[in-house]
Order: C-alpha cells, then sequence, then structure tokens
C-alpha cells in the first residue's frame, strides 16, 4: 500500500536505526542460554536421546559383531573403522547407522524449532520478551543458536559413544584419517540438522499453533523421507525424459536427472555422506558423458583422502550450507515483519 | 532533525488515503477536534499547534490533506512541553483500509497517571505498541522521554516498562526465574538483581509463591508477577496495557492499591489501558476516550464530567410516581429544569447551577417523599463513555 520512495525511506530508516544502537547488549546470547537449559531439561530431549540413541547404536552393535566374526577375510580391508557406520548387518534387515542418521536427524531438528516463536506467542511471553531492551534478530538468532547448540551435543556425544564402543568391540584403533571422516560426517549431519532447524523456525514463525507448525514439519519429513525417495526421480523422469538416440545425449539426460534431485536436502546429505564416510567412492553424480563412463570402468580401485573426498562433494556442501541460510533468513524476515500482537 | 514521518510533498500519496479522510471525519468529528483542544489545553499549553489549527480551520478534507503535507516533524514537536514524557502527534497507524490509530494527540507530563479508555478494538493497544516501537506508525511522531521509539527502540525500551495485555510467564520457570530472566535481559548484573527481585516479588505480594513454577499460578498472580517484571528495569516510565483484565473484583481492588502504592513510591509516569470503567477512575489523574482509532477526549476526570457550563444532573428517584418530584424539586435554589430520565422512567433527572444534593434531600423528606435512588451524573466514567463514544460500549465491527 505504500509507495516504492516511502518503502524506500522506511527501509533506510530501520537500517540506520540498527547500525545507530548496535548495543554490546549480547541479547540472543542471553536467549540461547535460557532457551538451551529448558532444551537439556525438557522431556523431549530425553525422549530424543533414547530413541536416537538406539537407532545408532543398535546398527553399530551388530555390524560390529558381523564385521568381528568375518575378521579373517577383512584383514588387510581398508578404512575398516568406518564399515561400523557405514555398513550394515543382516541381523536388523542391512541397515546401518549413517543411514539411520539420514532419518532420524531432520526429526530432531524439527523437534527443537517448531514452537521457537509460536510458544512464545501463545503463551503471552512474546510481548513482554520484545519489550526489552534487545533487537528482535536476538529472538530467532538465540533460539537457532540454542537448537544448533543442543544438537551438537546431542549427535557429538551419541558419536562418541559410537566410535568408543566400536574401540572396545572390534579391538582395532582407528586411523586418524578415519576418525577425521567421521568428524567430518558429524559436522554435516549437524549442517544437515540445521537445515531442519531452520525449516521447523520458518514453520513455527509462520504457523501460529505449535502443534500444526509440528504436524507439517513431520508431515514434510515423512513425505520427503517415504515419497521423494520415489516421487522426485519420477519427477525428473518426466521433465527430464531420458534421450536413447545416442550414448552421449543418454548421459547427458540422466545427469540432468541427477542434477534435478538435488534440490533436495535429503539427497545434498546423502551424497555428502557418501562421498565421506566411503573413501572409495570417486563420483556421485554420475557420469556426464561416454568419456567420464569409460575411464571410471578403466579406473583401478583406488581411497581417495578425505579432502579428495570434501573436494568431490564440495558443491553438494555448499548448496546444503546455501539451502539452509535461504530457510533461515526467510523465518528471519518474515519474523522480523510480523506483528507482535497475537 | 530529518523528515522522517510527513509525507513528502510530491504527491505521491497512496490513491486511498484522500478518499478516507472525510469517511474518517464522519464519525464523531466535532467531538475530535474539540479533544485535541482538550487535550492539549490540559498539559497547559497554548493551542497554537499546528494540529489543531489545521483540523478547525479546514472544513473540507482536500485542504486538508494539502496543509498536512507541509507540517514537519519540527512543527509538530513546536509545542511540547519540556517535562512530557510520551508525545503524540498526529500518530496514525493503518492496516490495510482500516485506521486503527488515527491521527492521534496526546502529551503525557512527568509524573501524571494518564488512563486510555475506550472499547476493545479502539486502538489502545495498537497506541501503546507505537510507543514502544514495536509496531512501526504508518504517519505521525511519537517521542518517548524524547527519544523516538521506532527509531531508538533499545534505549526506549531500556527506560520504559511494559505490561503487555494477557501477560504470559514461561511456565516451567519460577516467579523469580523469570524475573531473572528480564533482569538479564536488560544487561543488570546478578548481584545488584538479585536484591531488588526480592524486594519486587515482596512488593507485589508474590514473596511466598515466589519459588513456586509460574504455570501454577493464578490470573491475579500472574498479573502482579507482570507488574513487578515491568519494574526490574527500574523504568521511569510504566505502561500497563489493560490490567485488570479477567481479575476478580476482590484482586482489581487489590492490584489497583499496588499501583497506587508503586507509583507514589517509585515516582513513575504512568499510561494505563482500560475497556473497564470504574477500575481505573480512582487511579487515574487524567483520562482520554478512544473511539474507533482517534482520541475523543481526553483531560481530568472532573473537568470531562462536568464540561464547559458548570451544571450538575441528580439523578433522582423515589417511592411512588416519580413525577411528584418535580414541584418539591424546582422550588430548591439553584435548580433549573426537571425532566424524566432517558432510560429509566422511575427517574427524574434534576438539572442544577450547582451541587443540589444536600438542599434536594432535605425539601424532598420535607414533602413526604421517601427517596430511593440519588446520584450524581457525569462523576462516574460511565456516563462519560456514554457520551463520548458515540457507537457504545460494543465498540465497532472491526
Amino acid at each position: 500500500m505504500a509507495a516504492p520512495a516511502e518503502t524506500a525511506r522506511h527501509a533506510d530508516t530501520s537500517r540506520r536505526a540498527r547500525r545507530a544502537e548496535r548495543a554490546p547488549s549480547g541479547g540472543w546470547r542471553t536467549i540461547a542460554a535460557k532457551e538451551l537449559a529448558d532444551h537439556l531439561e525438557s522431556v523431549r530431549f530425553i525422549v530424543l536421546l533414547v530413541v536416537v540413541g538406539i537407532a545408532a547404536i543398535v546398527p553399530m552393535y551388530f555390524t560390529s559383531g558381523a564385521i568381528t566374526d568375518s575378521a579373517p577375510q577383512l584383514a588387510g580391508q581398508p578404512a575398516l573403522f568406518l564399515w561400523l557406520f557405514a555398513r550394515g548387518s543382516n541381523d536388523v534387515g542391512g541397515i546401518t547407522t549413517i543411514a539411520f542418521a539420514a532419518l532420524f536427524v531432520p526429526l530432531v531438528g524439527i523437534a527443537f524449532g517448531f514452537d521457537a516463536v509460536n510458544s512464545e506467542r501463545s503463551q503471552g511471553t512474546l510481548s513482554r520478551l520484545l519489550a526489552q531492551p534487545i533487537h528482535r534478530d536476538d529472538v530467532v538468532n538465540g533460539k537457532f543458536a540454542a537448537g544448533i547448540a543442543v544438537i551438537a551435543l546431542m549427535l557429538t556425544a551419541l558419536v562418541a559413544l559410537i566410535t568408543a564402543l566400536g574401540i572396545v568391540r572390534l579391538g582395532i584403533i582407528p586411523t586418524p584419517e578415519e576418525l577425521a571422516r567421521v568428524v567430518a560426517w558429524l559436522l554435516a549431519t549437524i549442517l544437515y540438522a540445521g537445515f531442519w532447524l531452520a525449516f521447523a523456525v520458518l514453520l513455527s514463525v509462520v504457523i501460529r499453533g505449535a502443534a500444526s507448525a509440528a504436524l507439517v514439519g513431520f508431515g514434510t519429513w515423512l513425505g520427503l523421507t517415504l515419497f521423494g525417495a520415489f516421487l522426485l526421480p519420477l519427477l525428473a523422469n518426466t521433465l527430464f525424459p531420458p534421450d536413447t538416440t545416442d550414448a552421449n545425449a543418454f548421459f547427458a539426460s540422466t545427469s540432468a536427472q541427477q542434477l534435478f534431485l538435488r534440490i533436495s536436502p535429503a539427497t545434498l546429505y546423502q551424497d555428502i555422506v557418501t562421498a565421506l564416510m566411503n573413501p572409495e567412492a570417486n563420483t556421485i553424480l554420475g557420469f556426464g558423458n561416454l568419456g567420464q563412463y569409460v575411464s571410471a570402468q578403466e579406473q583401478s580401485r583406488s581411497l581417495l583422502t578425505l579432502d579428495q573426498s570434501i573436494l568431490l562433494v564440495w558443491p553438494q556442501i555448499v548448496a546444503l550450507v546455501a539451502l539452509t541460510v535461504l530457510v533461515f533468513a526467510l523465518a528471519y524476515v518474515l519474523f522480523l515483519r510480523q506483528e507482535v500482537r497475537a | 532533525m530529518t523528515d522522517q514521518r510527513t509525507p513528502p510533498s510530491d504527491g505521491r500519496r497512496p490513491p486511498g488515503r484522500r478518499a478516507r479522510r472525510p469517511q474518517a471525519g464522519l464519525g464523531p468529528r466535532p467531538a475530535a477536534t474539540r479533544a485535541s483542544g482538550e487535550a492539549d489545553g490540559a498539559t497547559g499549553t497554548t493551542t497554537t499547534a499546528p494540529s489543531g489549527a489545521a483540523r478547525t480551520a479546514t472544513p473540507t478534507a482536500g485542504t486538508e490533506a494539502t496543509r498536512r503535507r507541509r507540517v514537519s516533524v519540527a512543527s509538530l514537536l513546536a509545542d511540547v512541553p519540556e517535562d512530557a514524557v510520551i508525545v503524540a502527534r498526529r500518530l496514525t497507524k493503518r492496516y490495510g483500509a482500516l485506521a486503527a490509530v488515527d491521527s492521534l494527540d496526546l502529551t503525557i507530563q512527568r509524573g501524571e497517571v494518564f488512563g486510555l479508555l475506550g472499547p476493545n478494538g479502539a486502538g489502545k493497544t495498537t497506541t501503546v505498541l507505537m510507543l514502544l516501537g514495536l509496531t512501526e506508525p504508518t504517519q505521525g511522531v511519537v517521542r518517548v522521554l524524547g527519544l523516538d521509539p521506532t527509531r531508538e527502540p533499545l534505549a526506549v525500551k531500556r527506560k520504559v516498562g511494559y505490561l503487555p495485555d494477557n501477560v504470559g510467564f514461561y511456565g516451567g520457570m519460577t516467579g523469580r526465574e523469570n524475573l531473572r530472566y528480564t533482569a538479564k535481559l536488560n544487561g543488570i548484573p546478578r548481584s545488584e538483581a538479585e536484591a531488588w527481585i526480592d524486594e519486587l516479588l515482596h512488593e507485589v505480594r508474590l514473596g511466598d509463591a515466589a519459588d513456586n513454577k509460574a504455570e501454577t499460578y493464578s490470573r491475579g498472580m500472574r498479573q502482579r508477577l507482570g507488574i513487578a517484571d515491568a519494574l526490574v528495569k527500574r523504568p521511569s516510565v510504566l505502561i500497563l496495557d489493560e490490567p485488570t483484565i479477567a481479575i476478580d473484583p476482590a484482586g482489581v481492588e487489590e492490584l489497583l492499591a499496588l499501583l497506587r502504592r508503586l507509583v507514589a513510591e517509585h515516582d513513575l509516569t504512568v499510561l494505563l489501558s482500560s475497556h473497564i470503567l470504574g477500575q481505573v477512575q480512582s487511579l487515574c489523574d487524567r483520562v482520554g476516550f478512544f473511539s474507533a482509532g482517534r482520541l475523543v477526549a481526553a483531560g481530568p476526570l472532573e473537568e470531562l464530567a462536568h464540561g464547559t457550563d458548570r451544571t450538575v444532573e441528580l439523578e433522582v428517584g423515589i417511592e411512588g410516581r416519580p413525577e411528584a418530584i418535580d414541584p418539591v424539586a424546582l422550588a430548591v435554589p439553584g435548580v433549573r429544569s426537571v425532566a424524566p430520565h432517558e432510560r429509566d422512567e422511575r427517574l427524574r433527572v434534576v438539572t442544577a447551577a450547582e451541587d443540589v444534593a444536600a438542599p434536594l434531600a432535605t425539601a424532598l423528606a420535607g414533602a413526604g417523599l421517601s427517596l430511593t435512588h440519588l446520584r450524581r451524573r457525569g462523576a462516574d466514567l460511565l456516563e462519560l463513555y456514554r457520551r463520548y463514544v458515540p457507537e457504545g460500549i460494543d465498540g465497532r465491527a472491526r
């Protein structure tokens, strides 16, 4: 409804205002500290810790058992320690620790964010909070920081636990390279959780009811997990039909399809994990042309170093960070523009 | 000082604006004009302010709109007295086509308790939010303690304690912890905060319940905790939005007594909004009536009650036929007229030049009539409300 000139003037005023009082208040840290304390005391933290803990440790337990059983054949196997995370045992249906993590991490992210803003609103604390000398963005920043902190804490503890149990059960000491890969995987997983946390915070800003926000969040997660696995490829197939006229055209169409699939953060995370936890993986996106395909066939099996692996999925990492930033920025902007009153 | 809020004179305004002006004027127009005069007059300043002049002098909406564009922030604030704590000039907030607050002129001075009265949806909360910088005004000027809340919200919020409408607390934390959190957000060092919080909790009589979880608190306790919360930052201005809402009568009494004591003790300037009349009556130095986004009247209660003519209206009821009052009342010196009551046929309304309650009662008794009802009109807010809020107490449909 405002004229463009007025809008511009508004923006200018608020920017100047914000700069004028960049007071060293550190309001977000106060909010983050309080939120973190709330999270750690909450029932949901305990429940999630137990659920995710079981989900992560059970496959590891059986996998380490399977590895121990077939120890003679595995002598000399490179990066054996990573098998703890990346290989599944038939006892638990071949599900691996990293697959479990990929499944449950979004749940954790959503669980710590879906009521970030709307619960303040429904409790009647939001206007009281915003009447304190803090910036409005401190609220979103503080809540996001607290969510990330608690998720990082939880995941780090679990990975440390698995690593320790693995060392005890397998009796092998991981090489620094293997440990570095586990840490890289942990960081990637926290990043992935961060995406879902940002998404949940966005929902908490947009949707007034915490229950509805949770439903939408979990629904999206479930939908993306269950149906994304075959709906997205189906969609990709329709949008970029495989061209079988000649080999090069075929490769071009399939790589277009694969690029399309990477709009899903789940696919991006999958790629990152595959590269990080499997040093043998030397291609992620498939082959762009016949030449790449042939050279891959002729390549001898070799292990990538960690930096090579990271380089391989660098675009995916950047894309996941960008998606997270985008979603968070959206939540941020919407919150800043929202009316305080219910 | 740059001209932030005044519209540019290039004529690039949203098309709906000009059209809406006369429509807004359809309502309590004469009252509104008078209100701005009274509001300014009551603060003891001359009303040569452009605000009053522009509105009274130009009857047509078109010329008024043209005049308004030329007014700068400086000229809007020209008439502000030295010790004004809260100043609003031509403050307007629109939500789409709806003007939640429309051209509000308000001056509140240091040490004053100002009651903002009006039906639900009249724009009281929106005004309060603009004073705190929680909502940006569409137009107009606000100054709180000389600061612009839109540009320096932090500086304002450091000095203004706010009890929101429907205040809430973190249920999982105790009352004391909630206050501690507020103190922390205000950057008050822990060592200093503890004693102060303790004192405040005792002051609002929550000393015993301070370490219970806030979710166990009753409505009245939460309201009292809210007042303590607003005082944690040691404010010089206190803004209370519907402080007495949804509390039982005894609780209201207690709360008002508490507020009265706090105002006296802490040397506060208070703005409180309410739609419940009698409750704020005893507390406020001045009141303002809000209706459909406009301040239709403002001033000390006494002044509003009696208006400019100093006549007194008494409602009188007796046992038996009320017409019997007329000859007796007219014989009392000072009585000008007697008329039937507008709503209650058992009563008569006696208009007099001064308060004739005592002689009238004596005269009625002398005439052998037993008095059942005698009340001075206008002394309570409901009367004023009826007078100044034309659409009635229900407010307008939003």
